[in-house]
């Protein structure tokens, strides 16, 4: 031992007061306990027992106002309104039984249902209040209020109320909320305040921006009496509220394009392709997001889950489909920048093409004849691309379309995005064990075969084709409103898009030959979407007829025969003015069979409609 | 050879008070989590009765060996506790917004609750080597100070400002106990004054302002800390003079009471023991530590001596911290009540307290 000397006999004195001095403080410290515990539970003991009896003391929630949407023109598409929400506290609210029974007289409801409910929300504890009904109306909160006596433990809550104001108008855009789950709770940090029973975004852009939409809850600490009503108000916090969200959408061409939409299940995304700003995005059908808001009924739930269309889907980001024709414009651009074509390259039509064992149709069974690149576009003639596609090769095209946007998330703020699929000799291999057959890049070049794409990604690729080159990330918000000038500096940064776009580096030559070739598909005299033709605006586009399966090349086709929802899907991308471009369309009508019949006209409209184009 | 002195002067009377006192540790856990009901949370006094075996067993074994060998192992220790730390700033598993915890698997353990031990081992053997009557100067003081400040601060951004606080008085009562000079003391009293309002001002961010001050004054927080001294102290005062008996706390069962099996423990004994029964508890807890002390005196080698205080201040400053926290008194901190608070680490290192106590009580005849 490094220490082995002992203590000297004249320093232990020294000790010894010191150790004294250490049991002087040490009895202090423990009196002051000691008188405190008297204090607390002789001479004050009585009014504690009181409390303990019937313990008064509650913590109510103040529910933070969230945020307000509105559209790019500033008008209110999202706000809250006053509700009234009846709540129970089931340690007042005694005898239970008979409360419930007057109150479901009073509601005219059975008053199972009432208990099916607080069954429900058995892990709230009894002290503090549980939802029975939301938004009763006023006949009823006369009702209760004037009973309130004989309702011991019941309240009526004026609480802020979800509206959306145009109803199904951008549903699947703007999203709906629903009550927190478990899983949802847990992930949130505990500053946020959550809790469980609380409403939060869940789609759409009410999830997506939920933290700078919902604010701050608040809450106070009050006494009551014994029969629940509040006495007096301890302390108080009030919420923060949440701030306000101005979107990019324009709600006259929402509307516009989800009227053109009704009834069939269809895409349509609206971008100016400048910005990248998205103007519209319908998702037909649609729903109301206002159903939500009190739980929907099992009904509700059935009809919405069964529907063959899909109503819950935004289909705009996450609906994938095969690109069909619209792709041909990716197969023309990776040719002429590729050298595999240039503008004057003639390949004859015979409305087929022989490959290996097979023989490639084109859509039009007596040919085109001879095409060039541009007729080839404007004709969507399947055997001139054939050509290209061979020549490119799987892996060369599919670098083209990637640089494009396809396959990749566009990275908008939306949930549940589909990145599609652009494959890839590897891709093939690495997925089935089988190699690539050449056969299959005939049918990637027009668009056919393993490629998906969303209509997003084809409303960007049409605006890089419309603005000379630039992928742009879509953007859906043009500003933010903060309610809290302290919230914000926290909040706002990583909120704010960041402008993350790629420039292509594709010759003025070939986009010319493109543009010049999309805008002979509307306005040539042999355009396949001649029909959408609009007088004072000059249209480029682009039709596409996406098979839904494969069809036994050689069959006869008798449309009567293919049931509904085996027809091919339409397509249609669009943008205009041609010479100087200020929307870009992408429209996909689900089983539409033809993208000049179907899906060109919504686009001519909603040009039309945007433009403000008379005829 | 076993010397047989050994078993001559073991403390029985300390023995006993350790074991009662986790006797009614347990019992009062059992109320906490059960109400005397069975549920599904009642498997944590299981836990706690296993943590306590452990503990006992560990008490067994190390009082056999001889205390003054931690004298040698004490920057070991350190360092092993030290690293523990750090380990959890990396690894460790978060809870309530803080990292505390090292998870080994089965269990997890609290790396800041074992440092207050070797903190206490480290100190010990400084202050035994440079003692001296007039007290310690500053440059003697300098190698102490660094030695807490680096635990000090692990434990501080975890963020853990109670368990780092308690701490930083452990080691304060030991270094006053072995005296600073009257200069030294001086120096560094006022330089903390003074610090204090520069780092307000400059240091800090004003969320961890908000933060610190919510912790000083909890009734800027009345839906969170406010509200939960409310109910502990309706819980402590309604059980008024004789308590309301044995499983018959209301507060506890109806769970307005917070954490009611960790920190707020004592809330739900003196609810249903009243003053008569929190008195008891409070009076055997002073006695230990008055123990302690005299076991301090008893020991006639400088080591043992401080070591015996050191270990004691632990036992002392958590016993106050947290009875005066559930009174209202003082500010929520995450302090555990020994023996009578849930949780393994906290058992273990009150556990090792004991056994440190016992160990330098029965060598104390080394002197005669």
């Amino acid at each position: 031992m490094r220490n082995s000397f002992y203590i000297k006999i004249e320093d232990r004195e020294w000790y010894r007061r010191r150790l004294i001095g250490s049991i002087i403080i040490v009895a202090g410290a423990f009196l002051v306990i000691i008188v405190r515990l008297f204090q607390l539970q002789a001479i004050e003991g009585a009014e504690y027992r009181r409390l303990s009896e019937h313990n008064c003391i509650r913590l109510q929630s103040i529910p933070p106002s969230r945020g307000l949407i509105y559209d790019a023109n500033g008008e209110l598409l999202v706000d809250n309104r006053p509700a009234f929400n009846l709540k129970i506290v089931v340690k007042d609210a005694d005898p239970l039984e008979e409360t419930l029974e007057k109150l479901a007289a009073l509601l005219d409801t059975a008053p199972e249902e009432l208990q099916e409910t607080l069954k429900n929300s058995r892990s709230v504890p009894s002290y503090q209040p549980v939802l029975l009904r939301q938004d009763i109306d006023r006949d009823a909160v006369a009702a209760i209020e004037v009973n309130s006596f004989d309702l011991p433990g019941v309240s009526v809550e004026i609480e802020p109320r979800r509206q959306y104001i145009f109803g199904d108008t951008a549903a699947h855009f703007l999203g709906y909320m629903g009550e927190i789950n478990e899983a949802e709770l847990k992930r949130q940090p505990k500053e946020l305040g959550y809790r469980s029973g609380d409403l939060m975004g869940k789609f759409g852009v009410e999830r997506a921006f939920d933290g700078f939409l919902r604010g701050k809850p608040g809450g106070r600490q009050v006494e009551v009496n014994a029969s629940g009503q509040v006495v007096h108000v301890l302390q108080e916090i009030p919420a923060k509220p949440g701030g306000n969200i101005y979107l990019t959408l324009d709600r006259r061409l929402q509307q516009k394009a989800e009227e053109l939409t009704q009834e069939i299940a269809a895409v349509v995304v609206v971008m100016e392709p400048n910005r990248g700003d998205i103007l519209a995005m319908v998702s037909s059908p649609s729903f109301d997001p206002n159903i939500f808001l009190g739980g929907l009924s099992n009904s509700q739930w059935e009809y919405l889950i069964g529907h063959p269309y899909r109503p819950l889907e935004n289909k705009a980001v996450q609906g994938e489909y095969a690109p069909a024709s619209t792709y041909k414009i990716v197969t023309a651009i990776a040719g002429l920048e590729e050298g595999v074509i240039d503008e004057k390259t003639r390949i004859f039509c015979p409305g087929y093409y022989p490959f290996g064992n097979r023989v490639f149709r084109c859509w039009r069974r007596g040919g085109h004849g001879t095409m060039d690149v541009k007729s080839a576009l404007s004709q969507s003639c399947d055997v001139y691309f054939y050509q290209v596609g061979q020549k490119l090769g799987v892996d060369r095209l599919a670098a083209y379309a990637k640089e494009m946007g396809l396959g990749q998330y566009t990275d908008i703020s939306l949930d549940r995005e589909s990145q599609g699929l652009i494959p890839t000799a590897a891709w093939k291999r690495r997925r089935t064990g089988i190699p690539w057959m050449e056969g299959e890049t005939l049918s990637l070049a027009i668009g056919q075969g393993y490629n998906l794409v969303t209509p997003l990604q084809m409303a960007v690729l049409t605006s890089a084709v419309a603005n000379g080159g630039r992928v742009l990330k879509p953007r859906i918000l043009s500003r933010l409103a903060p309610a809290d000038p302290d919230l914000p500096a926290e909040a706002a940064p990583e909120m704010e898009q960041k402008e993350a776009e790629h420039y292509l580096e594709w010759s003025r030559e070939t986009m010319d030959i493109v543009r010049e070739g999309l805008w002979r598909v509307v306005n040539g005299t042999r355009g396949t979407a001649r029909v959408s033709r609009l007088e004072g605006v000059e249209i480029c586009g682009k039709t596409g007829t996406g098979q839904v399966v494969s069809r036994k090349t050689g069959e006869k086709e008798v449309k009567e025969n293919v049931p509904a929802h085996y027809r091919a899907h339409a397509w249609f991308v669009a943008y205009a003015p041609a010479q100087a471009p200020k929307i870009a369309v992408s429209v996909l009508v689900e089983n539409g069979e033809h993208g000049s019949s179907t899906a060109a006209p919504i686009a001519r409209e909603l040009i039309r409609h945007y433009l403000k184009v008379d005829g | 050879m076993f010397d047989r002195r050994l078993i001559q002067y073991f403390n029985w009377g300390f023995a006993g008070l350790v074991l009662l006192l986790s006797g009614l540790g347990v019992l009062t856990l059992y109320s906490a989590v059960s109400g005397g009901d069975p549920s599904p949370e009642q498997v944590l006094y299981v836990k706690q009765m296993i943590w306590f075996g452990i503990g006992y067993s560990i008490l067994l074994v190390t009082i056999l060996i001889d205390y003054r060998r931690l004298e040698g192992g004490a920057y070991f220790i350190y360092i092993g506790c030290i690293l523990l730390l750090i380990a959890v700033l990396f690894v460790g598993r978060q809870a309530g917004g803080s990292q505390r915890w090292l998870s080994l698997g089965f269990i997890s353990i609290q790396p800041s609750e074992l440092i207050k031990v070797a903190i206490v081992i480290l100190l010990a053997r400084c202050y035994s080597s440079t003692l001296s009557t007039e007290g310690l100067n500053f440059y003697q003081l300098l190698k102490p100070m660094i030695l807490v400040a680096v635990p000090f601060f692990l434990i501080l951004i975890q963020p853990d400002l109670g368990t780092a606080m308690v701490m930083m008085l452990i080691a304060a009562s030991m270094t006053l106990f072995v005296k600073v000079e009257k200069k030294t003391l001086l120096t560094i009293v006022l330089t903390g004054v003074m610090s204090v309002p520069l780092a307000w001002f400059t240091l800090l961010k004003s969320y961890q302002k908000r933060r610190v001050l919510t912790f000083l004054d909890p009734e800027r927080d009345p839906l969170g800390a406010g509200y939960h001294i409310i109910q502990s102290k309706i819980a402590i005062g309604s059980g008024m003079i004789s308590g309301k008996g044995l499983f018959l706390g209301t507060q506890n069962t109806l769970s307005f009471l917070p954490e009611q099996h960790t920190d707020f423990i004592f809330a739900v004994w003196a609810e249903e023991w009243g003053f008569i029964g929190s008195f008891f508890m409070v009076f055997l807890f002073m006695l230990l530590i008055i123990w302690g002390l005299n076991i301090a005196y008893a020991c006639k080698e400088p080591f043992g001596t401080i070591l015996a205080v050191g270990v004691t201040a632990i036992i002392f400053w958590q016993v106050i911290i947290n009875i005066s926290m559930v009174m209202g008194l003082m500010p929520v901190v995450g302090v555990p009540l020994p023996f009578v608070s849930y949780g393994g680490s906290s058992v273990i290192t009150i556990m090792i307290c004991a056994s440190i106590l016992l160990n330098i009580s029965m060598r104390r005849f080394a002197a005669e």
